[in-house]
């Protein structure tokens, strides 16, 4: 039986947890505290942490938030927003953080990087890539929440990314997110058979059958969702979910 | 006293914060007295094995700790790079392991992978115990959070006392006398990892 990582993704604004559908109209989903402990309770194979606003207001990660949070998850959290120095990733690191992510640092800085896999080892450090097509229809990374192309291809940023000493790359569709119509499989597909390290799927999972087609048809070694946790469907209320142990052993590890 | 080791090497508290939580009395410390004193000891590490030795024989408390495992035999539990340290050497940099357990650790051996696995071995696995060992007791269908590129390769198979399967099975876990190491994350899994340290803590 092959287990895949599925991992719930929070994203942090201000003191609270919000959820958006392709990165916009973030709604108000509750307190991050409730919710890892929520996850805790539903044994969940790992966290994924992302102040969203943080790069952009140009703020440093908000330590006192992070070690509330890291005290109270007994599994692996990773952690991203407003990394831009490799002090930072120390304090995050001794909080009880796993592992760092960084996005925007990675496409302004990619020296950060390596400084961050010399220092921590390269499973420290997970490099976070927000993809769109621009308007002639070619995949692009975007940054700032989705408003700025960079003109970087995802699978040439994505191995110069792993070159560098990334050992995880969380690749996030911008169309996809909270849509519930399955990830995109093409652009994952691409990246991640083009790359040595693991990849993790994120944008637009709806249930375990996309999570099952990320691995098969997209190649990626985990999987990552965010309103399929946060929300019940069909009006998208707050219900903080995981799917339980027999479901995911019989619906998709066995399949896999 | 439980004493977790400090020696300049990452994610010390997460260990803390999951002892805390299931009620075992520990302390987080680099001093020698502390070690000395210890009724336990968990020895953690985290990213390049040459890198953990070079800051663990500089640490202040060393000396005490051959002496409180070797001759006081105090129960010891090496996690992660800890539990490779125990070993004689690593593929990973020149420096020598503590030796307390006979053999090596090794990379992956990534012909031996599935297709599509890739290194490092980074996610839950399922771990088969070897019957009678006291740190798994009461723990069913234990599985656990790994993440390493690395793993160990013991001399004496009778000294492994738990395997997982990745590509093919390597030792999950090893002990010998008060020398034990589990190379995968029970601060970071859950129940599994509560029940495991707290059998570590009561039942050695």
């Amino acid at each position: 039986m092959k287990r895949i990582r599925v991992i719930p993704v929070l994203l942090l604004k201000g003191d609270g947890l919000v959820k958006s559908v392709a990165f916009k109209n973030h709604k108000y989903v509750g307190d991050p505290i409730n919710a890892v402990k929520i996850f805790n309770e539903k044994e969940v194979d790992e966290l994924s942490l992302i102040d969203i606003t943080a790069s952009r207001e140009g703020r440093k990660p908000n330590m006192k938030k992070i070690r509330e949070i890291a005290s109270e998850a007994f599994m692996p959290v990773s952690y991203g927003g407003g990394i831009t120095q490799v002090d930072e990733v120390q304090e995050i690191l001794f909080a009880g953080i796993e592992k760092v992510i960084v996005n925007k640092s990675a496409v302004q800085n990619p020296n950060l990087i390596s400084d961050i896999a010399e220092k921590f080892g390269s499973q420290s450090i997970m490099v976070s890539i927000d993809v769109k097509k621009n308007i002639w229809g070619k995949y692009r990374v975007y940054t700032d929440g989705a408003t700025k192309d960079t003109g970087l291809h995802p699978v040439q940023f994505a191995k110069d990314c792993v070159q560098k000493g990334a050992g995880e790359i969380l690749l996030t569709s911008i169309v996809h997110d909270g849509t519930y119509k399955g990830f995109d499989l093409e652009i994952t597909h691409a990246v991640a058979s083009a790359i040595s390290v693991p990849l993790v799927a994120c944008g637009g999972a709806g249930s375990l059958t996309d999570f099952f087609n990320a691995v098969k048809e997209g190649n990626a070694s985990a999987v990552a969702a965010g309103s399929m946790f946060v929300f019940q469907r069909p009006h998208n209320a707050v219900l903080i979910s995981y799917p339980s142990q027999e479901a995911l052993i019989r619906q998709l590890y066995s399949t896999l | 006293m439980v004493v977790i080791l400090d020696y300049g090497i990452g994610n010390v508290y997460s260990i803390y914060n999951m002892l805390k939580k299931i009620g075992v009395e520990a302390e987080v410390s680099s001093d020698a007295g502390k070690v000395k004193r210890a009724a336990k000891i968990i020895l953690p590490g985290v990213g390049h094995f040459s890198y953990c030795m070079q800051q663990l024989k500089k640490a202040s408390f060393f000396y005490e700790l051959e002496e409180k495992i070797l001759g006081n035999k105090t129960p010891v539990l090496g996690v992660c790079v800890g539990c490779q340290m125990l070993m004689e050497r690593s593929e990973e940099g020149n420096e020598k392991g503590l030796g307390w357990i006979k053999g090596e650790v090794i990379r992956f051996k990534e012909n031996e992978l599935v297709p599509g696995q890739k290194i490092p071995h980074m996610g839950w696995s399922d771990v088969q115990p070897a019957t009678g060992c006291n740190l798994y007791r009461d723990i069913e269908n234990p599985r656990f959070y790994f993440v390493h590129s690395y793993h160990l390769s013991c001399t004496d198979a009778s000294e492994v006392t738990a395997t997982c399967l990745y590509g093919y099975p390597f030792p999950a876990s090893v002990a010998t006398d008060n020398i034990m190491g589990v190379q995968f994350h029970p601060e970071k899994s859950h129940r599994f990892g509560m029940k495991l340290y707290e059998n570590f803590a009561r039942l050695y």
